[in-house]
């Protein structure tokens, strides 16, 4: 079985078709479809939140069978994802999408369990404690995206879960979570 | 079809054409005839046959009716009188069907030896009866069937009955050797050029002061139909009042089309053109195996047909018109717009199995197949192979692979693959043997 990195390549990975963009209707569909949950299993495998558009993303190409997607199909693909409500556009240009392997809501949901789990509620802590602190190594939290997590503590506070204050340096936010 | 004096049926294509005799010739085509009898088939007289078209040929006179694809003939050396072409010259009947009479030397009547008159009804409307006559004549005169008769006993050593004298008329053989053997050859060919000049030439007077009459005629006509269009609809005596549509038919009738009709001239002309070409292409299709670009048949049967080619446009409408009779090929226009004749009985499906076979063979899994190999493999040609494999992608059999080495088609595997479950490999499946086709060679 072929790998990237840590991350088990499926068999049809090697299938060169696998890499041109279908014109029938249904094939296309299948493939979308095929594509879309493997860039959302690597990108959970690896920790991807953004993929560039305008750089080499390993996953788009297969130098085994020398075959690599067209600009126009990882657009298509992405794109997708993005109508799926997996993944948005982070620039008008559709040169980076931010992934969305786990939604906004997943995210969420996430930490409170991660918080409840802790026995973290009545804490406070630093947003980027929640990143890259102690606490959190091991868990999917660890090398989130700074402005998924934010977001997620956002939607969080709209629930009343949890309060975000300005920290004491300049760039660092403190998260208080409530039961 | 009850037939008139049990005339001998004429053998056609099945695209209801005459199948000729060596040596024969087609002169002249009249759709629209009715075949009437004397009255001496009595006492149980039989139906004349009806609106039939007419093919004049160098040796016989072939009534086909297409409706029943069925045809009768009258060989031209069993003629033995024409009567004068009978048309009435008062205006009302000009629309009296101009009539042939021919009597036959009997050979054909259940009866015996008597002669029969047979009288010719040309009932169509596009054909100048006078033309017709001039060429039957023509025909008549020409005897082009002796020439056959008479080349065929020369080849095959048969012994004629009265007419074995004849062979020795056409072989003149001179001495023609040497110099004098290569002048005389060119003065003989110079002779017969200036003769059939001579004759091309009267032809040319002939109608030169034909075409003067006509157009004193046409442009009578024309003032008359102006004259005609400006009055109102009073129509109190329609004894002595011409209609316009009769001016028009009239028009016609002297071969002049007139503005408003002109798409219905030319009709025969192209639907004999299309079941000739039905019948020709039937070669061609074999030997390629049931399917030919539009492009192939053009240049065959213009190569074919030597002279008197035929434009693009002649031959589309031709492939046309089968729709409209019972022709056992068809035109096809893929997506990509390109056009074939095929077969009717032409099975798509039978490709596709063909192509799926192909595409599950352990190279094809491995590499895919180009449009040559399908080619080489399934004996088309390259472009026509090409559109099997389009085909066979929009019926989802196959997918296409665009890399530096071009476009190379491979069997579906998307089908196979369970999304669910994607490092799935069933163990007797499409993907199992795919697998193990591509990591042998790895």
């Amino acid at each position: 079985m072929q790998k990237l990195g840590e991350f088990k390549l499926p068999p049809f990975f090697n299938y060169p078709p696998y890499f041109t963009l279908q014109p029938v209707k249904e094939t296309r569909e299948k493939q979308v479809q095929l594509w879309k949950d493997l860039i959302l299993d690597f990108c959970k495998n690896q920790k991807i939140f953004v993929i560039s558009l305008e750089e080499d993303f390993s996953l788009f190409s297969n130098p085994a069978i020398e075959r690599s997607l067209s600009h126009e199909a990882k657009v298509v693909f992405l794109s997708a994802l993005v109508n799926d409500g997996r993944a948005e556009w982070m620039d008008k240009g559709h040169k980076k999408c931010l992934i969305l392997w786990l939604r906004i809501q997943d995210w969420a949901d996430y930490i409170l369990r991660f918080v409840r789990d802790n026995g973290l509620e009545d804490g406070v802590m630093t947003v980027e404690d929640i990143r890259s602190g102690f606490e959190t190594r091991g868990t999917e939290l660890a090398g989130i995206d700074r402005g998924v997590l934010i977001r997620a503590l956002k939607l969080l506070e709209q629930k009343g879960k949890a309060v975000i204050f300005k920290g004491s340096s300049a760039d660092d936010e403190g998260v208080k979570f409530s039961a | 079809m009850a037939s008139l004096f049990r005339l001998p049926a004429a053998e056609l294509t099945t695209s209801c054409r005459p199948i000729f005799l060596p040596g024969e010739v087609e002169r002249c085509l009249l759709p629209g005839v009715d075949l009437e009898s004397d009255g001496s088939d009595r006492p149980t007289p039989l139906l004349p046959f009806q609106s039939s078209l007419l093919v004049l040929t160098s040796h016989r006179l072939v009534f086909i009716d297409e409706a029943s694809a069925s045809a009768l003939e009258i060989s031209l050396p069993s003629i033995i009188h024409i009567y004068p072409l009978k048309k009435s010259m008062s205006i009302r009947s000009m629309f009296a069907s101009p009539r042939v009479a021919i009597s036959n030397d009997g050979t054909i009547s259940e009866k015996g030896t008597k002669s029969t008159v047979i009288t010719l009804v040309m009932r169509g409307k596009n054909m100048d009866p006078d033309v017709f006559y001039g060429r039957f004549m023509e025909v008549i005169r020409a005897r082009e069937w002796e020439l056959t008769a008479s080349a065929n006993q020369g080849n095959t050593g048969l012994e004629g009955s009265s007419s074995g004298t004849r062979v020795n008329d056409l072989k003149i053989t001179m001495p023609v050797v040497g110099v004098s053997g290569i002048l005389r050859k060119e003065q003989e060919s110079w002779e017969s050029t200036d003769k059939s000049l001579q004759d091309a030439f009267q032809d040319l007077n002939a109608l030169m002061s034909k075409a003067k009459e006509m157009v004193q005629l046409a442009e009578k006509m024309r003032q008359k139909l102006l004259a005609t269009g400006s009055n109102s609809q009073s129509n109190s005596n329609d004894e002595e009042t011409v209609s316009k549509q009769d001016m028009q038919d009239w028009l016609l009738i002297v071969g002049i089309a007139s503005p408003v009709t002109k798409e219905t001239a030319g009709a025969l002309y192209h639907q004999q053109l299309s079941r000739q070409l039905a019948d020709f292409v039937k070669v061609p299709l074999e030997k390629a195996g049931g399917m030919i670009t539009l492009v192939d048949v053009y240049c065959l049967f213009n190569r074919a047909r030597g002279t008197e080619l035929i434009s693009p446009e002649d031959l589309l409408q031709a492939c046309a018109l089968w729709e409209k009779f019972d022709v056992p090929v068809m035109l096809r226009k893929f997506d990509s717009g390109v056009k074939v004749i095929q077969n009717k009985t032409h099975s798509d499906d039978e490709v596709f199995a063909r192509i799926s076979s192909l595409a599950q063979k352990p190279d094809a899994l491995r590499k895919g197949i180009s449009p040559s190999d399908a080619a080489f493999t399934l004996g088309i040609a390259p472009a026509l192979a090409k559109e099997h494999l389009l085909s066979a992608e929009n019926r989802g059999l196959l997918c296409r692979d665009v890399s530096a080495e071009g476009l190379r088609f491979y069997i579906n595997l998307f089908n196979e693959i369970d999304s669910a479950n994607i490092y799935l490999i069933k163990s007797h499946g499409l993907l199992n043997a795919w697998v193990l086709a591509t990591t042998v060679s790895c």
